[in-house]
């Protein structure tokens, strides 16, 4: 099986210990992992401002990097979903479509198709999870509180495979960070507002490392926390999942 | 047709705004979408151990207070020791007729305003949310269990459903000309969410389950 | 030009204590509701269900629209038609003339609203009493609502007290709910016993049978109508369902999104006028028509007006309802507002971050967040940003588009990050206003990966994209 990596663009530039971790973590899981050095940006920072009608290079970009690999696999909910939703072609939609239905985030491809069980990590803090809501309510990968059902979730499930992982109860179990895109900077006042509730319920619930599967929302939460001069962390679920950091200092 | 009908069909025909009568169904047929069929209601049904208690368990969840009884004599004893103020009792039970105090006249409704206590029967009760029904045909101003300061409703057990799907079913094609399901005493949380009850209805609901 | 979403915001969030408790009040009617919700097990079927009545209902609207109107008039009801607002207030107007009425009482109607039915009417000389208790609060402070189903969720008790003082003479200082609310009670009961004419929204029209059903908690809509001699009930024409035992699916759902209650206190099924009485139905277009003939958007017009959406948004919770400069606010008021006025409304569909709360909660299941997507789309497309975003966007996609542009752009952003701060970490850029920029990193993950795996065998780009199977022996079930 051959993975196409793909990476978010601000992953890329300002997290590159993400990608990496995402990259070393599906290797050790025996799975062949390539990172198409050509590709760029899903696009979805101009169609969630409406400009879908300009994504049309990255879209074209994003099938030739990614066309053929078996999988496809990416640490970000919102970047996944986007490509799920809107990745189309006009001249290759055949192989749009195809892409769509490949496309995965990175737990859901760990727990619904390598059907991972047990990972080899340590991780002995009090940790957070960030339901970002495109990979929760996008993806589906965790139950969302507003819907009658049984409850599940899948980054979850991962994280309880880390040794000394103890995941804390948050009083809002779902609510949005507030990062939105550019809602970030065009609603900054809300947008900031959000940020700090979001962090605030992290924080009093008592946790030491905030964490999640997209980087965009904790981005958001740790600017919130660095001008706060806040101990507390943030960290991808990749890096806690590879078990490369077994220590916050 | 005589010219003073004509001008007042004029007028109807505008007011009823004739023009866009046509306008609106033509843009809404050329706009609807293709039919799409009607879905069969299920009927849900609720599996309460006891709709008795479900009833009474939301009832008086929202407000209101229930009591289960054998007969009229009950419902008179409870009555009368819980209002024992009321200066103007009207009953449209036949059976608690003795309850009545006051003015017994109906006609204009705006003179039921000093009404304290109505007692009104309910052909119809819901458990899973604790309403009532009852219709115009059971009450002789439609704004008597509205305007009283307390009221006090008398169903019999055997009317009592599980579900408003049941409610419906049971309430079918009935030719009411009004006809409504109260749940509780009339109630307001608009001052910052504090729950009043009281608004501009009844500050009091009572049901009495007979049977 | 008027303030948009954002500036109103900007405005609500100056005082954060404020906010906090707007938006916990709000969230705690989000747990209320989640509680009723998880009562009823059969909750998403019944959910599925509405929608799907709603839908057969949108496509046989003018068949429906109809027979509704025949069955009312069979009633003894008269039926008006009215295309816009305008023609709205007109209608009702004229039946006031007709009875020579110059003030009446109205309990919620959020339509009315929509068509300022209350300007329109005191310009010609009526008086409008609000009978609903939050309504007739904010009617006082001379506001709209600031929520479909809590009007005055915005207004703290302390504020409503002196409010009281001064319009009903209520003693200074005192700010309990019961004693204001029994205040209130004796100054609207005093109207309802002294107007002859009353407004009533509706919230479903039964087809079928020609009767239409209002639900309140406190009973105004009845004390109203029930003591007048002439009942107007002003709809939009959405509100039709099919038959009555839809009214089983409905009133299930309504009071229970809306505020976590079984059902509200008072479900009262209008068929025919008591005797004596007058009784008028005005069927509503105002740009329904239209919204029904736009694809994307007209499941919006399923909508039945819970609320639910404003107490699950997090942009709303701590925005408020005014910043939506709309009738209706929230998720829902911002996919129904561009449909009235474009221009006016081009900054609601971006006052959201597609969290999709708003679609989960609805108890007709509207695809709230697409549809604000899609508006994004449509009012972009329309030319309703501005030029200078437009143009940030396409330099945006131009660079995006072409990976060697894409490095250079990288490593511009990350040098301008780490050597010159005072380029973005000052007051003009909005994200540093309350946060940190990220750390920039020594190296992008494609240098690393240059460096460290340029062994790994790329795609082959430059070739035209064939189309190939995944193998399929290694995808699961």
């Amino acid at each position: 099986m051959t993975v196409g990596l793909f990476i978010p663009c601000y992953v890329d530039q300002f997290y590159p210990q993400v990608a990496k971790a995402t990259l070393s973590l599906l290797e050790k899981l025996g799975v062949n992992v390539v990172f198409p050095m050509n590709q760029t940006c899903c696009g979805q920072p101009m169609a969630n401002s409406g400009f879908e009608h300009l994504t049309h290079g990255c879209n074209s970009l994003f099938i030739k990097n990614f066309k053929d690999f078996d999988y496809i696999v990416c640490p970000s909910g919102s970047c996944t979903l986007h490509v799920k939703d809107h990745l189309h072609d006009e001249e290759h939609e055949e192989i749009a479509k195809a892409i769509r239905g490949k496309v995965y985030e990175l737990t859901e491809f760990l727990t619904d198709v390598l059907k991972v069980e047990k990972l080899d990590a340590k991780f002995p803090y009090k940790v957070g999870m960030h339901q970002s809501c495109h990979g929760q309510r996008g993806l589906k990968l965790s139950q969302m509180t507003e819907l009658v059902a049984p409850p599940f979730s899948k980054p979850e499930k991962l994280l309880r495979m880390v040794e000394g992982v103890e995941i804390i109860q948050l009083s809002r179990k779902d609510e949005c960070c507030g990062f939105g895109g550019t809602f970030c900077v065009a609603e900054e006042a809300v947008s900031v507002k959000m940020g700090k509730d979001r962090v605030e319920d992290h924080v009093s619930n008592g946790a030491q490392v905030i964490t999640g599967a997209d980087m965009s929302c904790l981005m958001h939460m740790e600017g919130i926390l660095r001008r706060q001069k806040s101990p507390v962390k943030v960290m991808h679920i990749a890096e806690i999942l590879n078990g490369d950091i077994e220590s916050l200092n | 047709m005589s010219a003073n009908n004509k001008s007042m069909n004029d007028l109807n025909s505008s007011l009823r705004g004739g023009g866009s009568r046509e306008r609106i169904l033509t843009a809404v047929k050329k706009n609807q979408p293709e039919l799409m069929t009607l879905p069969v209601v299920k009927n849900f049904p609720q599996g309460f151990s006891s709709p008795v208690e479900k009833f009474s368990e939301v009832l008086k969840g929202i407000g209101g207070s229930v009591y289960e009884v054998a007969n009229y004599t009950e419902v008179l004893h409870i009555l009368t020791a819980n209002f024992p103020g009321a200066n103007r009792i009207m009953s449209t039970v036949q059976e608690l007729s003795s309850i009545n105090k006051g003015d017994t006249g109906y006609e204009d409704p705006h003179s039921l305003e000093d009404v304290d206590l109505a007692v009104i029967s309910s052909p119809l009760a819901v458990a899973e949310n604790g309403a009532v029904w009852t219709m115009d045909s059971l009450v002789p101003q439609r704004v008597l269990p509205f305007i009283c300061q307390h009221l006090a409703v008398i169903v019999n057990k055997e009317n009592l459903v599980s579900s408003m799907h049941e409610a419906y079913d049971k309430i079918g094609n009935a030719d009411y000309g009004f006809g409504v399901f109260i749940a509780g005493p009339s109630k307001t949380a608009d001052i910052e969410q504090s729950l009043v009850l009281g608004a501009h209805g009844p500050k009091s609901m009572t049901v009495f389950l007979i049977g | 030009m008027k303030k948009d979403h954002a500036a109103l915001a900007d405005k609500f969030n100056q005082d954060e204590p404020r906010v906090d408790w707007h938006d916990e009040t709000l969230w705690w009617i989000r747990q209320k509701r989640d509680k009723a919700a998880f009562g009823i097990p059969e909750w998403e079927e019944l959910r599925e269900t509405a929608s799907r009545i709603k839908f057969n209902v949108l496509s046989n609207l003018s068949q429906y629209l109809e027979q509704f109107e025949k069955a009312a008039l069979d009633n003894g009801v008269q039926v008006h038609w009215a295309a816009d607002g305008e023609e709205h207030n007109r209608i009702v107007h004229s039946i006031l003339q007709k009875h020579g009425v110059d003030r009446l009482v109205k309990s919620k109607s959020m339509l009315t609203e929509e068509c300022h039915l209350n300007e329109y009417l005191q310009e010609h000389g009526v008086e409008v009493i609000d009978t609903d208790l939050g309504e007739r609060i904010v009617q006082l402070a001379k506001e709209p609502p600031s929520h479909i189903v809590l009007p005055c969720i915005h207004w703290k008790k302390e504020e409503i007290g002196e409010l009281f003082h001064q319009h009903l003479g209520t003693p200074k200082g005192n700010a309990d709910p019961q004693y204001l609310t029994n205040a209130a009670r004796l100054h609207l009961r005093e109207k309802f016993l002294t107007r002859k004419l009353a407004i009533t929204g509706v919230n479903f029209a039964v087809a079928e049978t020609g009767e239409m059903v209002v639900c309140t908690n406190e009973g105004n809509a009845d004390m109203g109508a029930h003591l007048a001699d002439v009942h107007i009930a002003c709809m939009g024409i959405e509100k039709i369902i099919p038959q009555r035992k839809h009214l089983g699916v409905f009133l299930r759902l309504l009071a229970r999104s809306a505020t976590g209650q079984p059902i509200t206190t008072y479900s009262s099924h209008f068929k025919k006028p008591r005797k004596g009485q007058e009784m008028h139905i005005v069927l509503v277009d105002n740009g329904r028509s239209r919204q029904l003939g736009r694809p994307e958007f007209r499941n919006s017009l399923k909508c039945i007006r819970c609320g639910a959406c404003f107490n699950t948004c997090p942009v709303y919770r701590r925005s408020g309802g005014h910043s939506y400069h709309n009738a209706v606010a929230g998720p829902i008021g911002a996919i129904l507002a561009p449909n009235l006025d474009m221009k006016k409304n081009a900054d609601l569909p971006f006052a959201s971050t597609l969290c999709g709360s708003c679609s989960n909660v609805c108890p007709v299941k509207i695809d709230i967040h697409d549809q604000l997507y899609k508006w994004r789309q449509v009012l972009v497309k329309d030319g309703y940003v501005s030029s200078a975003k437009a143009a940030s966007m396409k330099a945006m996609a131009a660079t995006l588009s072409n990976p060697a542009l894409f490095k250079i752009a990288g490593k511009l952003g990350r040098w301008t990050i780490k050597h010159a701060p005072f380029v973005v970490n000052n007051g003009l850029n909005p994200w540093f206003k309350n946060r940190e920029m990220p750390e920039p990193p020594k190296e992008s993950f494609r240098e690393w990966y240059q460096k460290n795996r340029s062994g790994t065998p790329q795609p082959s780009a430059g070739r035209e994209p064939q189309y190939k199977e995944p193998s399929k022996s290694k995808i699961p079930h």
